[in-house]
């Protein structure tokens, strides 16, 4: 079998739509929790349970910097999420080069007609 | 043949019901749609490096169906069919698909739903393909389907190598 459901795993950690909100926005750097409050439009205490899940899994690193705690996104976490999806996304990738091949002939082919739409 | 290649295709998971296929051509959209709907053109793409395809049915036109037929390398048969929903021309298919594989008591209440565009700049064309799920499960499936196809090729791989040292 391709996964295990845990509850304490990459896909669990994933499966809700708010957690993978703030995977989206700490894709975009690392930010203090007020900005994913602000974000996510959620009160504090929700978006700390979510961040909770995602440390459990290693999605989300934190540091404190000051008075702030910072937290940002570990690509490598998810990386089981990738494998799982790779094989899926190598069968379309060879379907589409093939795919390739056709193109190049119809553009040549148009080409030959005297370039008409 | 040697062709420039414009990169591997993605796939990302943008919700627990959804896949998206997203890869860029380096042709006009209108002959992306073409290959993707003529039956002889599909025909020398669908089944990419997994077998061939041996039927290619399709009626395009909503409320119109396809069905593809395709003989894995293993020799196993897979087919899949479904039925046209919207058809905007060079710019966007709506189909419904099925896969035959499923026996039909097992089969979901609710088509899976491929949404396919096609957007052009600078005479290339972005090909994304939303697949739609009726639910977390089925998506799994399907993704899984493809885990198979990627180990059966290894297996291919494996017997070229294991041949050649003999």
């Amino acid at each position: 079998m391709a996964r295990a459901a845990t509850t304490a795993d990459a896909f669990n950690a994933v499966a809700e739509p708010r957690r993978r909100q703030i995977l989206d926005v700490l894709a975009g750097g690392e930010r203090p929790v007020n900005d994913l409050v602000r974000a996510l439009g959620l009160a504090q205490p929700q978006v700390s349970k979510h961040l909770r899940v995602l440390r459990e899994v290693g999605a989300v690193d934190v540091r404190d910097e000051g008075r702030q705690r910072l937290y940002r996104l570990n690509g490598h976490a998810l990386k089981p999420i990738h494998d799982w999806v790779k094989g899926y996304e190598r069968s379309w990738s060879e379907r589409f080069d093939e795919l390739d091949v056709v193109l190049a002939n119809l553009k040549q082919k148009e080409q030959g007609d005297g370039g008409g739409k | 043949m040697a062709v420039a290649s414009s990169g591997t295709a993605k796939v990302t998971l943008p919700t627990d019901e959804q896949i998206l296929i997203t890869r860029e051509f380096d042709a006009p959209k209108h002959l992306v749609y073409r290959a993707y709907t003529t039956p002889e053109l599909v025909k020398r793409w669908w089944s990419g490096k997994c077998g061939e395809m041996t039927s290619c049915e399709i009626d395009l036109r909503v409320g119109g169906t396809w069905r593809y037929v395709m003989v894995a390398t293993g020799g196993f048969e897979v087919a899949f069919h479904g039925e046209y929903r919207e058809i905007v021309p060079n710019e966007r298919v709506i189909t419904t698909e099925v896969y035959e594989g499923v026996p039909e008591e097992e089969a979901p209440e609710e088509d899976v739903v491929n949404i396919v565009t096609f957007t052009e700049a600078d005479g290339r064309t972005t090909l994304r393909l939303l697949v739609q799920c009726p639910s977390r499960e089925i998506r799994d499936t399907i993704i899984d389907s493809g885990m198979e196809v990627g180990m059966q090729e290894g297996m291919d791989l494996l017997e070229e190598v294991a041949i050649s040292l003999q």
